[in-house]
C-alpha cells in the first residue's frame, strides 16, 4: 500500500498530460475525420406546416434510416438536417445559407413551392451546393439552368415540370373524358401562381388537340375564400368538365363545389387531393374529384412503391403526400451519387446525378441532359414516368388510368350531370 | 345583368353578411363595454372551427356534437383570453392608465399570432371545414342554394335576436347596456364592473364560437384566415361606429353586400377592396362611423 501511495502524486500529473495531449490530438483530427468518415449531411428545407410539404422531411428521414440500416454510403451514415421554411421564400434562403455555411450539409432537398425553389436556385449556384426539389413544378426552374448552365447546374428538378403534368393530364383526359364520356368542352380553372403559368399554357395547347374546346380560362387568387361567384360563372358557360390547376388552394373550392352541388366534374391537378387526409379535411366533399398524380397509395407503379407507402404509414400513421414519394427517391439516388462522387466536390456530384438511372417509387428516374431546353428535368414518358389519374371514391383514392395499373372504374356523385351541357 | 345574377347576389350576400354581423357584434360589444379592441378575434374564431373539425375527425362525433364542441371551445378560449391576456393588464399598476389600451391592443394581437402559429403547428395551415349540419340544396327563385347557407343565416339571426332580447329585456342585459354607456355610473349603482366584463367576454366567446363554426361549415377557414377575419370585424366595427352594436349590424350588411357584388360583377380577386375604400371614405366624412358614440 505504501509504495502505491508514494507514486500517487505523480500518476495524476502524467495522466493529465497524456489526456491533454490526446484531447488536443482528437480536437485537431476531428474536422478531417468528419470529411472522410463522418455522416453525409442532407439538408431538408420544407413547408413542415403544410400538408403536402410535411411529408418531405419525414420521407427523407425514412430513406436515410433505411440506407443507414443497410450500412450507409461506404460505411458513412446519412444525416437529415431539417428546416421549416413556413412556406416563405425569404426564410428558405436563410435556411439554405445556414445549412451550407453553418451546418455544412453536402446537398439540399427543398420545397414543393415553385416560388421558393426559384428563389433558392441562384443560391445553390453561388454556394455550389446541389439542390433537388421534390415537388415544385414550374418549368422556369430548368429553363434557367439552360440559360446559365455553368452557374445553375447544381439545381435538379426531382418532380415533373408543369408542362409535363399538363400533358399527362391531357393524355388521361383523352381516354377517360373523350373516349369514354364523349365530352366536348372544358373550362380551365387554376390558381394564380408561378407553377400554373406553364401549366395553363400547355392546357390551352393540348386540350383542343385531344378534342376538348376550351370555353374559358379562369385564374383564381390563392386567397379566395368564396368560390361561389366563380362556379356560377363557369356553370353559365355550360362546359362538360372543369380542368383544374390547384395546389395552394384545395379544401375550400372542393367543399363549396360539393355544398353548392355544382353539376360539372373536376378533373386535372389538385395537389392537396393527393394527400390521404384530404377526405377528412373536406369531410368527404372530395368524393368524385379526379386528380393527376405520379403516385397513389394503392398503386404499384414500381415494385418499390407499395413497400415505401407501407413503411411510411407504419412509422408516421398516415400516407405520404405526392412529394413524399419523390423526396424518398431523391435521398436514395443522392446516396448513389455520393457513392460515386464522394462528398468533397459538388461538381463531381452534379456529374454523377446527371447519370442517374434509378427505379424509384414513381417510375424510372432519369434527368434530361445539358443540351435539352429543360436540363435536369425528369424525363416523362412511357419508359420513364407515365403518371396516373386517380379519383376519390368512398374515402379511397382509386386509380383509373392508365389501364394497366387501374384499380377501379369512373364514378360520380349524384349531383354531377354528365352531358347536361349538350 | 342577368336577372338570375341579381337573386344570386341577394341570397349569397345575405348569408355572408349575417355571418359577418354575428362575428362583429361580439367584437363591438366588448369595445363598447370595456374599451378593449380584441385583435385576437380571428384567432378565437379559427380555434372554434379547428376544435369542431378535430372533434369530428379525431373523436368521430356527429355534426351537432362537433358544432357544440366548437362553440364551447370559442367560449373557453374567450375567457382564457380575458383572464390570461386582458385582465392582468387592466389591473396592472405598473402600466399607466392612459397606456393600457395600447398595451391590451398589442397583447391581444400577439396572443392571436401565438394561437395562429400553434394551430398551424398542430393541425397544419391547410384549410379546415366543419361537417355541415344540413346538406343538400334547395331552389330559391331558381337559384340553387345550399341548404346550409339558409341554415347559416337563420342561426345568425336567431343568435342576434337572443342577444337583443338579453340586452333589452333582462336586468342583466340592462346592466351591460348601462355599462357600455357609462362604466363609472354603474359602479356607483353597486355593480361590480369586473363581473360585467366576465359576462361580456362569455357572451362574446359564444357569439365568436357560433360565427366560427358556421363559417367553417359555409366556406372553411385555415390558420391564414386569422388576420383577414380580425381585419374584417375591425373594419365593420369601425364603419358602424366603434362600440355601437346596431351600427356593426348595419355595417356588416354594407360590407357583405359590397364584397359579394364586387366578387360577382368585377372579380373575386378584388372582393375586399371596395369595402376598405368605403371605410377610408367614411373615416374622412364621419370619423365616428355610421352610428358611433365615442
Amino acid at each position: 500500500m505504501s509504495t502505491h501511495q508514494s507514486s500517487v502524486g505523480s500518476v495524476p500529473k502524467i495522466a493529465a498530460l497524456v489526456l491533454a495531449a490526446s484531447l488536443a490530438a482528437v480536437a485537431f483530427a476531428a474536422p478531417a475525420d468528419a470529411q472522410s468518415n463522418g455522416p453525409i449531411k442532407i439538408g431538408v428545407i420544407a413547408e413542415a406546416q403544410a400538408v403536402a410539404g410535411s411529408s418531405i422531411p419525414l420521407a427523407a428521414q425514412l430513406a436515410a434510416d433505411e440506407i443507414n440500416a443497410a450500412g450507409g454510403v461506404d460505411g458513412r451514415k446519412i444525416e437529415i438536417v431539417s428546416y421549416d421554411n413556413h412556406s416563405s421564400a425569404a426564410e428558405s434562403v436563410r435556411a439554405f445559407q445556414r445549412a451550407v455555411n453553418e451546418d455544412h450539409v453536402n446537398a439540399v432537398l427543398a420545397s414543393y413551392v415553385s416560388e421558393v425553389v426559384l428563389a433558392l436556385e441562384p443560391w445553390a449556384g453561388r454556394l455550389k451546393t446541389v439542390m433537388i426539389t421534390p415537388g415544385a413544378a414550374s418549368d422556369v426552374i430548368t429553363q434557367n439552368i439552360a440559360k446559365d448552365y455553368d452557374h445553375l447546374k447544381y439545381t435538379f428538378h426531382g418532380y415533373s415540370t408543369s408542362t409535363s403534368i399538363a400533358d399527362a393530364t391531357c393524355d388521361a383526359a383523352k381516354d377517360l373524358l373523350i373516349k369514354d364520356l364523349k365530352m366536348k368542352s372544358a373550362v380551365i380553372i387554376s390558381e394564380d401562381a408561378a407553377w400554373t403559368t406553364p401549366l395553363d399554357a400547355e392546357y390551352l395547347k393540348c386540350l383542343p388537340q385531344i378534342g376538348l374546346k376550351v370555353l374559358d380560362h379562369i385564374r383564381v387568387s390563392p386567397d379566395t375564400t368564396d368560390f361561389t361567384p366563380i362556379y356560377n360563372k363557369i356553370e353559365a358557360e355550360k362546359p362538360d368538365v372543369m380542368i383544374t390547376g390547384i395546389s395552394h388552394v384545395g379544401v375550400q373550392p372542393t367543399v363549396q363545389w360539393k355544398q353548392q352541388e355544382v353539376p360539372i366534374p373536376m378533373f386535372g391537378v389538385a395537389s392537396q387531393a393527393t394527400n390521404s387526409s384530404f377526405w377528412q379535411d373536406t369531410n368527404g366533399a372530395v368524393e368524385g374529384v379526379l386528380y393527376q398524380a405520379f403516385s397513389g397509395p394503392d398503386v404499384a407503379v414500381t415494385p418499390k412503391t407499395l413497400p415505401f407507402v407501407k413503411a411510411f404509414q407504419t412509422r408516421f400513421g398516415n400516407f405520404p403526400s405526392y412529394c413524399g414519394y419523390t423526396a424518398y427517391d431523391e435521398v436514395y439516388y443522392l446516396a448513389d451519387a455520393f457513392k460515386q462522387a464522394g462528398t468533397g466536390d459538388s461538381d463531381k456530384l452534379v456529374e454523377a446525378l446527371e447519370k442517374t438511372d434509378y427505379i424509384g417509387t414513381i417510375g424510372r428516374i432519369q434527368f434530361k441532359g445539358k443540351d435539352s431546353p429543360n436540363p435536369h428535368a425528369l424525363k416523362i414518358g412511357a419508359n420513364t414516368i407515365t403518371g396516373l389519374m386517380l379519383q376519390w371514391q368512398n374515402g379511397k383514392q382509386v386509380n383509373l388510368w392508365p389501364a394497366n395499373v387501374a384499380n377501379g372504374k369512373l364514378k360520380f356523385p349524384n349531383f354531377i350531370k354528365l352531358g347536361a351541357a349538350n | 345583368m342577368r336577372p338570375m345574377l341579381f337573386w344570386q347576389i341577394l341570397i349569397d350576400g345575405f348569408a355572408i353578411s349575417s355571418l359577418y354581423a354575428l362575428g362583429a357584434m361580439g367584437f363591438a360589444l366588448i369595445f363598447g363595454v370595456s374599451g378593449v379592441l380584441n385583435l385576437s378575434h380571428g384567432a378565437l374564431m379559427v380555434t372554434a372551427v379547428v376544435a369542431a373539425w378535430a372533434a369530428g375527425n379525431d373523436l368521430h362525433v356527429g355534426p351537432y356534437t362537433g358544432a357544440a364542441i366548437g362553440v364551447a371551445t370559442g367560449f373557453v378560449a374567450s375567457l382564457v383570453t380575458y383572464f390570461v391576456v386582458v385582465r392582468p393588464l387592466q389591473i396592472s399598476r405598473k402600466i399607466r392608465e392612459e397606456e393600457k389600451e395600447i398595451f391590451i391592443l398589442t397583447a391581444t394581437l400577439l396572443w392571436g399570432i401565438m394561437i395562429q402559429e400553434l394551430i398551424a403547428y398542430l393541425y397544419t395551415n391547410n384549410a379546415k371545414t366543419v361537417a355541415p349540419i344540413v346538406a343538400g340544396v334547395v331552389s330559391i327563385v331558381g337559384v340553387r342554394t345550399p341548404a346550409n347557407e339558409i341554415f347559416t343565416a337563420m342561426v345568425c339571426w336567431l343568435a342576434i335576436g337572443l342577444l337583443w332580447l338579453l340586452v333589452n329585456r333582462t336586468r342583466a342585459g340592462k346592466v351591460l347596456l348601462a355599462a357600455s354607456m357609462n362604466p363609472r355610473g354603474v359602479t356607483l349603482l353597486g355593480v361590480e364592473l369586473s363581473q360585467v366584463y366576465i359576462a361580456i367576454w362569455a357572451i362574446y366567446g359564444i357569439l365568436a364560437g357560433i360565427a366560427g363554426v358556421l363559417l367553417g361549415m359555409f366556406l372553411g377557414v385555415s390558420s391564414y384566415s386569422v388576420g383577414p377575419l380580425t381585419a374584417s370585424a375591425f373594419a365593420i366595427v369601425v364603419l358602424g361606429g366603434l362600440g355601437s352594436v346596431s351600427g356593426a349590424l348595419i355595417a356588416a350588411y354594407v360590407v357583405g353586400y359590397l364584397e359579394t357584388i364586387t366578387a360577382y360583377l368585377i372579380s373575386p380577386a378584388y372582393r375586399t377592396i371596395p369595402a376598405l375604400l368605403l371605410l377610408v371614405a367614411v373615416m374622412y366624412v364621419s370619423p365616428r362611423g355610421l352610428l358611433g358614440r365615442r
